[in-house]
């Protein structure tokens, strides 16, 4: 029995060696770990990879971690401007960026688009709470929202290609970037359709002072609280005594 | 220079929040106001979230109003006793606050509620002051002006639970400071103030306090019912930005000394119906954004959890 299931083992490993040497694509990242450290005010990331030379055209995709998101619209009550109607989603990538070789429309059909959530138009929300009829004014609302905090750059990334082997695109992460896992997913598309796929992880992490500040303010929120407190007597405490010395 | 704040989430310039800090720090030392009611307005204009804004400025107003209550602590300008009835108050009326903003957080109104409350407060202090400073330089112009009684006998006068406050020379009914704790509590919680432009003249004209234990009192009472504000946002709602805090009150409590040296030697109403102004100017600011159509008529925000 033991001995079965090493030659399978054995077997696996080298069927997936086998299709590595064939694979059409090869994508990787300059970096597979954003540090969002005290000093953070954004990043750019390289990613780069090699096809097999056949013509081809190269999309990369790269959603942040899922989130759930409250969109609420404003209404004029009274004279002042509040917040009166809302819808939530649910399954909305925290951040969404897209680069390709050409532009999508001219190398993808809308089915292609749909399948694979290319572009934001086809990038599917869950969990839909609203039976409203303007649900998909608040979902253009969400995605204009999104657009301008910097969170889901224009689709107007594009990927260089050297003859029709390598490729290469720059993915900018603003300072407010969210945390958490992102995927970057590169396509190989031939006569519009996706003949090759590629998912590599990126992590965005806090890390120094601001992670642990964080951590603690959600893990010990009472004890940060307090810490907090201390803190500010002690500050409030030992100007007072600077100052009455000078 | 770029520091990434933790709780707040975004990047800023450590210099604008320093100066920030100290520029509010030196207007609350000039005119020994708590600048709570200009700092949270200010931090909502420089693009921190409200709630965040709120829950930290509380934090930094602890530090603000301990080295100002000890001073007046040394000079012996703290009624106790009054300040631990306010506090029984401002204790419950945080609580309170808290509980609310939650509540309101909740339903997608914290941030009208926030700006709505400081509309109005700012109006009517900035009026206030106004007028009130107008007239002290009227009346330095043309000298000889009536001079108000020291105490009036009231309805408030009649009220039951008389207690005696020997520092203040007072003997007056306790419910009216309690109440006075519950409403300023409530407003700390919500606005991120310490309460003490409410405070002070509410301490003066209607308890009939001396102005000499006023602002060490109200100081006194202010340090607790920010801390209570300060663990109760952190604890339910995590939105005290410890990093921003320290930013805030370094610059401050810089200022602030300074504030309180220029103050003996500047002409001081001149400079109130300045400190008038910028009230009313941040009101207006606020009022307008609230009255004008807004940009874009929709916003989003975070529901707590993994989608």
């Amino acid at each position: 029995m033991r001995g079965l299931f090493t030659a399978l083992t054995v077997a696996l490993l080298l069927g997936g060696a086998g299709e590595a040497r064939a694979q059409a694509l090869v994508a990787d990242l300059s970096d597979h770990l954003i540090a969002v450290t005290t000093g953070f005010v954004g990043t750019e990331l390289l990613l780069f990879g090699a096809t097999d030379g056949d013509e081809g055209d190269i999309v990369v995709v790269v959603r942040g971690p899922a989130e759930r998101v409250m969109v609420r619209r404003k209404e004029r009550t009274g004279g002042i401007w509040v917040n009166r109607h809302n819808v939530a989603f649910s399954g909305v990538p925290s951040f969404y960026h897209l680069a390709s070789s050409r532009p999508l429309t001219d190398i993808t059909s809308p089915r292609v688009r749909s399948r694979h959530q290319l572009g934001l138009d086809n990038v599917r929300f869950g969990g839909l709470r609203s039976p409203r009829s303007d649900v998909a004014a608040f979902r253009q609302a969400l995605i204009r929202n999104k657009r301008r905090d910097g969170l889901y750059p224009n689709d107007a990334g594009d990927i260089s290609q050297l003859g029709n082997r390598l490729f290469r695109t720059a993915v900018v992460f603003p300072s407010n970037v969210p945390t958490g896992s992102y995927t970057v997913t590169v396509y190989l598309l031939r006569k519009g359709a996706v003949v090759s796929a590629q998912t590599t992880p990126l992590v965005v992490s806090k890390i120094g002072i601001g992670a642990r500040v964080y951590d603690f303010a959600h893990r010990n929120s009472a004890l940060y609280g307090i810490a907090s407190i201390f803190m500010a007597l002690m500050a409030g405490w030992l100007a007072g005594a600077i100052f009455k010395r000078a | 220079m770029q520091i990434y704040l933790p709780i707040a989430e975004l990047s800023v310039n450590i210099f604008l929040f320093l100066g920030m800090g100290a520029g509010v720090g030196f207007l609350s030392g000039l005119f020994g106001v708590g600048g709570g009611f200009l700092m949270t307005p200010l931090l909502i204009f420089a693009g921190i979230s409200p709630a965040v804004a709120v829950a930290t400025e509380a934090n930094q107003i602890v530090a603000s109003s301990v080295s100002g209550a000890l001073a007046h602590w040394r000079r012996g300008n703290v009624d106790v006793k009054m300040g631990v009835v306010l506090l029984v108050g401002g204790f419950f009326g945080s609580t309170l606050g808290v509980w609310l903003f939650s509540l309101l957080r909740g339903l997608g109104q914290i941030d009208l509620v926030i700006r709505v409350s400081y509309v109005v407060f700012l109006g009517i202090i900035g009026a206030l002051m106004l007028v009130e400073s107008l007239r002290a330089i009227n009346r330095q112009r043309k000298p000889g002006g009536k001079r108000r009684k020291l105490h009036q006998h009231n309805w408030l006068h009649g009220l039951p639970f008389k207690m005696r406050f020997r520092r203040s020379k007072l003997y007056i009914s306790a419910l009216l400071p309690l109440a006075i704790g519950v409403l300023v509590g409530i407003l700390a919680a919500i606005m991120g103030v310490g309460g003490g432009f409410i405070m002070v003249p509410a301490m003066i004209y209607l308890l009939g306090m001396p102005t000499a234990t006023v602002v060490g009192t109200s100081l006194f009472q202010i340090i607790f019912v920010t801390a209570n504000v300060t663990f109760l946002q952190a604890w339910q709602n995590q939105t005290v930005d410890a990093l921003l805090a320290l930013l805030l009150l370094a610059g401050g409590v810089i200022g602030a000394q300074l504030g309180s040296r220029a103050g003996a030697k500047l002409p001081g109403e001149h400079l109130r119906s300045l400190l008038a102004l910028i009230v009313l100017g941040v009101c207006a600011r606020l009022g307008y954004e609230l009255l004008a159509r807004p940009d874009d008529l929709f916003s989003i925000g975070h529901i707590v959890g993994q989608g």
